[in-house]
């Protein structure tokens, strides 16, 4: 199937997302599409998929144009999307998610009670999942689950339904590089069986693995193509409009005293289940400690814990000097904690609250935000322009939801407001998750200059390369325990052995 | 996936310290038992001065020695309350620790109730009776609510879709024949629907604020209309009749359950019908999966081509419709005429119960029973027991309901996308 916009252009208010975009995708072609955040890359694959109605142009399949006043229609069509922020029903199954909107029923009338035919879609879900190499808990909640396993779910509910032509919109922003390597086989795989897929993602590595063709946005337009046997400079300074340094540039670190102490934490989830196991570790300030690990193995509770959002079992935390282990997240923040969490949408940031709110969540209450009785909106304003400048946060009004932002923007105001007051320890999950290679480096060269500055620093990344460029020190996390700890400069294949739990002593499963 | 740790190690496998409730949980319901046990133990046990408390069931009268049973019911819910504290109840034997708790409180409290003033006997069938009675229409009120805050709508608006039906039951009844009112109020209800989806789905009008305006539209309207017709003309216009009693063969002749359960008229049974078919349908099928979908995520529910806002529609017609049948309850269901707000605040009582009954049919069913026991009970005391203060009487039903709700009700969490309109762009 043939897929071709013609003068796609959607505006919201005074914002022109796409502005007249023309695009052909062929059939067996991987189509990916690179442009920095905000570019308007969502926006257009949201009208591909009769998500958004355009203000102008056209989409034509096979060369006949159609319009799609609904996803619905754009699934009949043959159009599949896998949704950069997560369309999962938190309180359904993983296959509730999958089979919905296209339900398996049985028994009396079918068609008018559709009694579910639960059985029947598990197993397809289980079917599916084994021939894709996508491996997903069927039974489990949505909300029980690590981000990357619902990424997994995301993914195999495009998978299901047979689409012609797939969109994926930074599917790969969560997964493990393990996991990206096989959705770039089954990208591979379904191409060649004749799928057109549009393949959005900030990681050049992927593009140039799996990509035929490359169509680069710039605020709206189309600003050129590239081939795929472009290299990452190229593509970078073409997306982004200037030249782009890829590493990350920083001296030796300078320890000073110790700013965090973890002593034999222990950790459980609701149901009792085990996820921070006798954990210890130091951090000094002015050094980077990263603690890696393939999601959920216990990286995000520890941190939660470190911000008295998690409460601790068992064990001790200190930060600067203070016990910190029963504290409030108030009192940790007030001494000088600044906490990036990895979902941005659920704990970065209040999305209905405008920008300009969101960038003094913390300081709302203190001067010079606050009055006696009111908040000084005028300050609030001021301060919000101005890290909006800094950031390079692209919105049209910081005084718009943080939900009408995209994705790398949303994540840019998280990082703004946390790196906005004096800071002795910084916590950042996944701080460049989603963001454009530009950004990328902007908030590389931030988190080694609150380094710098003397703060500690603890990165939480499943990005082995952000890792191995950014840390000075690395406790690899395995089933909640840390099961290594390496300097920098440890070479990437020994951390990737830890993070599967292969100790360089055992050379087996530790468990 | 060969280096990938499987999905299994991710989530499943990891050491279980304890499977049962959180302990803060656990702790709260023990206090509730254990504050039920000292009511009847220390209260109830030092207000009971001994002599024989009479329970009747279905004419036949049980004798209790009160002061005995007092205090073996006390002791026997603070036994619960400490196994509950120290080891906690399993997921399973939970709702029936806190059922038998609740029983036997009551045992206690009628010992405590038939030994005062007039030594009278208690009717416990009898109250068992006018508690279903009263709970009929809040049953179909609250799933009312249920259909249309699963989905995403709040409906505040119970009262007024029942008092409409109630009119239009009585109007049509009388218009025509008794059982035709039933058409009558459905209709009613599903208008006042209409308006509530209108508003709420396309003109995104706050669904509280809007629920309110129906109710007040809805009694102002019934009322004027009473007035202008029905008052002068009651022989042609208010004289529905009632319902008749079927009585279910065979079933109906089982002692205490059959005059329960299967002496009564349509609506009764209708009511059964639907809480069965709503539940069933709302966890079992197509339409359910849709309905809580777009009631948690609607943008989610968009995406995978579910059709959103007709389906809110749809919902929230359907179930303003079972409210309106509520309404008919109290017309042509038992006095056989209509009177100015004679539905008298049944429809919050509703409200609550789909909140106390978290949005699930089945809860909201045992919150309504709850409730009409509540009033019941009230009603019954106010009659038997003249020595006691009439306040401490008309709280203590209260406080025995909502110590139980306390104890039997987790964490109450709405449809995530409750009252949230859902607008495409
Ligand atoms: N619903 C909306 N209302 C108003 N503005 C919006 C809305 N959705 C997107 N925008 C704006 O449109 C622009 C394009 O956003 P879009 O999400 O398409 O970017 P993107 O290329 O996907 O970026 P990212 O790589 O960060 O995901 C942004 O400036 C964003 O703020
Ligand atoms: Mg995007």
């Amino acid at each position: 199937m043939k897929l071709e916009l013609r003068g796609i252009t959607k505006r919201f208010g005074s914002l022109t997302a796409n502005d007249h975009i023309d695009l052909v995708v062929e059939p067996g072609e991987i189509h990916a599409l690179l442009g920095e955040n905000g570019a308007g890359k969502s926006t257009l694959m949201n009208v591909l998929y009769g998500l958004y109605q355009p203000d102008e142009g056209e989409i034509l399949i096979d060369d006949v144009p159609v319009t799609f006043a609904g996803p619905g229609d754009a699934m009949a069509a043959g159009i599949g999307m896998v949704h950069q922020h997560f369309m999962l029903i938190p309180v359904f199954t993983v296959a509730e998610n999958i089979e919905l909107g296209h339900e398996r029923v049985h028994g009396i009338l079918p068609r008018i009670i559709g009694r579910l035919d639960r059985r029947r879609a598990r197993r397809e879900v289980q079917e599916i999942s084994e021939r894709y190499g996508l491996a997903v808990p069927v039974d489990a909640l949505v909300q029980d689950l690590p981000v990357g396993v619902q990424q997994r779910v995301e993914i195999l509910k495009a998978l299901v339904r047979d689409a012609k032509v797939l969109i994926l919109d930074e599917p790969t922003a969560v997964l493990t590089p393990q996991e990206t390597d096989d959705l770039m086989k089954i990208m591979v795989a379904l191409k060649e069986s004749g799928t057109a897929i549009v393949f959005i993602t900030h990681k050049l590595r992927e593009v140039r693995a799996v990509a035929d063709k490359i169509t680069v946005i710039r605020r709206g337009k189309v600003v050129g193509t590239a081939s795929p046997d472009s290299t990452p400079a190229e593509l970078a300074s073409l997306m982004v409009g200037r030249p782009v340094k890829l590493n990350v540039d920083k001296e030796p670190a300078q320890p000073g005293g110790a700013v965090v102490e973890v002593e034999g934490v222990r950790i459980l989830d609701d149901g009792g289940a085990v996820t921070v196991d006798d954990v210890s570790f130091t951090v000094r300030g002015g050094e980077i400690y990263a603690l890696a690990g393939v999601q959920g193995n216990g990286q995000t509770e520890i941190t939660e814990a470190l911000v008295g959002l998690e409460s601790v079992d068992a064990g001790r935390i200190s930060v600067a000097g203070a016990d910190v282990t029963r504290m409030s997240t108030d009192h940790i923040l007030g001494l000088g904690v600044g906490y990036v969490p990895e979902d941005r949408l659920h704990d970065g940031l209040v999305s209905s609250f405008s920008v300009a709110e969101n960038m003094v969540l913390d300081l709302y209450d203190q001067a010079p935000f606050s009055g006696r009785l009111n908040l000084d909106l005028k300050h609030i304003a001021a301060h919000a322009e101005q890290k909006v400048e800094e950031f390079d946060v692209r919105t049209s009004s910081i005084g718009h939801a943080a939900s009408t932002l995209s994705g790398g923007n949303q994540q840019k105001v998280v990082l703004a407001r946390e790196m906005s007051r004096p800071l002795k320890l910084l916590i950042v999950a996944q701080p460049t998750r989603g963001l454009d290679v530009g950004s990328m480096e902007f908030v590389h060269k931030r988190i080694v200059a609150e380094r710098d500055n003397g703060a500690a620093v603890i990165l939480v990344s499943s990005e082995l390369d952000e890792v191995l460029g950014l840390a000075d020190r690395i406790g690899v996390m395995y089933r909640g325990k840390i099961i290594g700890e390496v300097p920098a400069g440890t070479d990437a294949e020994e951390i990737g052995m830890l993070m599967a739990g292969q100790t360089a002593e055992n050379g087996e499963t530790a468990s | 996936m060969s280096t990938t740790a499987p999905v299994e190690d991710l989530t499943v496998d990891h050491e279980v310290v304890d499977t049962t409730l959180s302990s803060r949980s656990r702790i709260l319901r023990a206090i509730a038992y254990a504050v039920l046990g000292l009511i009847s133990l220390v209260w109830l046990g030092t207000a009971v001065d001994g002599g024989t408390a009479h329970l009747v069931f279905d004419g036949h009268t049980v004798g209790l020695p009160a002061k005995a049973t007092v205090i073996v019911v006390g002791i026997v819910i603070l036994a619960i309350a400490a196994w509950q504290g120290v080891r906690g109840f399993g997921r399973r034997a939970t709702p029936w620790a806190a059922g038998i708790a609740f029983l036997l409180f009551m045992v206690a409290f009628f010992s405590w109730v038939s030994t005062q003033g007039t030594n009278p006997a208690i009717d416990v069938v009898g109250l068992l009776q006018n508690s279903i009675a009263l709970s009929v229409p809040l049953i179909l009120g609250a799933l009312a609510g249920v259909m249309c805050e699963r989905s995403g709508v709040i409906n505040v608006a119970i009262e007024g879709q029942m008092l409409a039906g109630a009119w239009a039951a009585a109007l049509v009844g009388s218009v025509a024949v008794t059982w035709v009112g039933l058409f009558g109020a459905l209709a009613a209800g599903a208008f006042m629907g209409v308006l509530l989806a209108l508003f709420s789905i396309r003109y995104l009008v706050n669904q509280v604020v809007l629920g309110v305006v129906l109710n007040v539209l809805a009694a102002g309207l019934t009322g004027f209309l009473f007035d202008a017709f029905m008052a002068n003309d009651s022989e042609k216009f208010n004289q529905p009749g009632v319902l008749g009693e079927i009585d279910i063969p065979l079933l109906h002749s089982i002692p205490i359950i059959g005059p329960l359960f299967f002496e009564a008229n349509i609506v009764v049974y209708l009511t059964y019908i639907l809480i069965f078919g709503v539940d069933v349908a709302l966890f079992r099928t197509r339409w359910g999966l849709r309905t809580r979908a777009i009631g948690e995520h609607p943008k989610a529910a968009d995406t995978v081509g579910i059709k959103v806002l007709a389906l809110r529609y749809r919902n929230v017609l359907i179930g303003s419709a079972i409210a309106g049948l509520g309404g008919a309850y109290f017309t042509i269901g038992s006095v056989g005429g209509f009177a100015k707000g004679i539905t008298s605040g049944n429809g919050f009582i509703a409200l609550a119960a789909v909140i106390f009954g978290r949005w699930s049919p089945r809860g909201a069913t045992a919150a309504a029973l709850l409730f009409g026991f509540a009033i019941a009970l009230q009603n019954n005391l106010s009659i038997n027991t003249h020595a006691i203060p009439s306040y401490l009487l008309a709280m203590l039903p209260y406080v025995a309901t909502i110590i139980a709700v306390a104890g039997l009700v987790g964490k109450v969490r709405a449809p995530a996308a409750d009252g949230e309109p859902y607008v495409k762009q």
